[in-house]
């Protein structure tokens, strides 16, 4: 199973390539900078099998990067083999979030440039591509996850810039949560699993995200500067 | 710009800078590593940031009035879902558990940030007065029929919602690093955002609005994808393609509108106060 393709240029590092390119005459002054500059930030790399998001913003934005990279190979399958009965109108939102969680990937990608972790290899051998229930519901679990973590993890964010990009990206996967909940039972989009009494959507700490996304992870991800080792 | 040699100037008059900004000495370098010119666009205001953090994060005032702009917006949502069900035959029985729940989780907003408010000794604003025709009172703005006519209600509710999502983003700045308020509006604005979705996809699925998705979905000369040109400034700037100072439609060869549709934008407070103040809350 192949769930690394980029399904927007079609290619498997066009977008990549032309992403760095554009970026790159920054990226250059600023390697030089973090080459002197950035050891508290050096993101750790498990030789066996692992990435440590590493610390600070760039730490959290990691974060963002592996949950992107999770969904963005997970959507990637769900339209490559759609489930049986799946409707147009239903293929086209599945692509459309797809086309969102991708673009979330390579944007994080782009701006963490060296400091980002690695590609991660996806493990989907628990899931029925071909079952609706069980897709909708692992989009469900995911949707919800990425919504919680993004809230959980805001307050650590010290930088308002990427704070408010982490807003702008939030409220998209609450949208698409909310879809993928009333694809499974209409009218379910702010179910008490998610939305408390008080109206306020869960949210949850790095050390609880993490353990969740790493059961659809060959590579595993830590974050111990945030509470959590593998 | 050498963000080091701004630092080291500071220290000149501040010898205690580097105690000051740490923990956030990680911070500044943080922002000479966002590979891209990005960092160099956003340093200046990410600085100012920074400083703010090092001498004092936001104060309680400040605070306050994030929360009591939220209320404001709250009670007006409120209020609007609650004047909706008091409207026989307006919602169709097959959908007030739908839009009960909307109604439910902004009048647990209401409460909830009053609560907020109270519990840090300041006063909650009042709820105002509200036309929900836009009519500023006149009973006779654009949206007349909102109580009558049940696409009108929803289309009034699409742009409230997706009015709100703009406007609590918007204020996430001004807590940046408050873990209990900050949480409590994102909470709060992930909400507003699954039910700005579920209004939209609604309203598809009821053919009132044929091509709605549940995400704002942009053209490049236009942020409202709503057909209601009435409502174009309430989606100002959704057209937005550019995030962190990279084009997305032009480094990652997408759609304006997948690439707009990706990143939802916020709203400053004058602008949602703008819109909503002298039309929907009566001035």
């Amino acid at each position: 199973m192949k769930t690394d393709i980029n399904p927007i240029s079609g290619g498997a590092n066009m977008a990549r390539r032309s992403f760095l390119r554009y970026a790159g005459a920054g990226a250059a002054a600023v390697a030089v900078l973090g080459a002197t500059a950035c050891h508290k930030d050096r993101v750790m790399v498990d030789p066996v099998n692992g990435s440590d998001i590493g610390s600070g913003d760039i730490g959290i934005l990691n974060y963002a990067y592996a949950l992107e990279q999770l969904e963005a190979a997970f959507y990637t399958q769900v339209v490559a083999t759609p489930y049986s009965g799946i409707t147009n109108l239903e293929l086209t939102y599945m692509t459309d979030i797809r086309d969102h969680e991708v673009i979330h990937r390579e944007f994080f990608k782009a701006a963490l440039g060296t400091s980002a972790i690695k590609q991660l290899t996806p493990d989907f051998s628990k899931i029925n591509f071909s079952s609706r229930d069980n897709v909708l519901a692992t989009a469900k679990a995911f949707e919800d996850l990425g919504v919680q973590a993004y809230d959980g993890a805001g307050y650590l964010i010290q930088s308002a810039t990427y704070l408010t990009i982490a807003g702008k990206i939030v409220s998209v996967e609450a949208r698409h949560a909310a879809l993928i909940a009333n694809l499974i039972n209409g009218g379910s989009f702010v179910s008490s699993d998610q939305v408390d009494a008080n109206g306020l959507n869960g949210s949850k700490a790095i050390a609880d995200v993490l353990p969740i996304a790493n059961a659809f992870l060959k590579t595993k991800v830590s974050a111990s500067s945030f509470n959590y080792t593998i | 710009m050498n963000i080091f040699n701004i630092i080291d100037e500071i220290e000149k008059v501040d010898p205690e800078i580097t105690e000051r900004l740490n923990p956030r000495r990680a911070a500044i370098k943080n922002i000479t590593s966002f590979g891209s010119k990005v960092a160099v666009a956003a340093l200046p205001f990410a600085l100012g940031t920074m400083l703010k953090r090092a001498y004092g994060a936001a104060s309680t005032t400040d605070v306050v009035g994030v929360l009591n702009f939220a209320l404001t917006l709250e009670y007006l949502e409120a209020a609007f879902y609650n004047q909706g069900f008091a409207s026989t035959g307006l919602i169709p029985s097959g959908n007030s558990d739908y839009i009960g729940v909307i109604r439910r989780d902004e009048n647990a907003h209401v409460k909830f940030l009053q609560n907020v408010i109270t519990s840090l000794n300041a006063t909650p604003v009042q709820a105002s007065t509200y036309d929900f025709t836009g009519g500023n009172n006149k009973g006779n703005g654009p949206f007349k029929d909102v109580f009558t006519n049940y696409a009108t209600f929803l289309a009034v509710a699409q742009v409230f919602e997706d009015t709100g999502v703009r406007a609590y983003k918007g204020q996430a700045p001004v807590l940046l690093g408050n873990q209990t308020v900050l949480t409590a509006a994102l909470s709060i604005h992930a909400v507003e955002a699954r039910h700005a979705s579920a209004i939209r996809k609604l309203r598809r699925d009821l053919n009132q609005a044929p091509n709605n998705k549940p995400y704002i979905v942009s053209s490049a000369s236009l942020g409202n994808d709503t057909g209601l040109s009435l409502v174009d400034a309430n989606y100002a700037g959704e057209e937005n393609v550019t995030q962190g100072g990279v084009n997305l439609v032009t480094a990652l060869n997408v759609s304006t509108e997948a690439a707009s549709a990706a990143f939802d934008e916020p709203l400053t407070k004058d602008q949602v106060t703008s819109l909503v103040v002298g039309s929907f809350i009566v001035q």
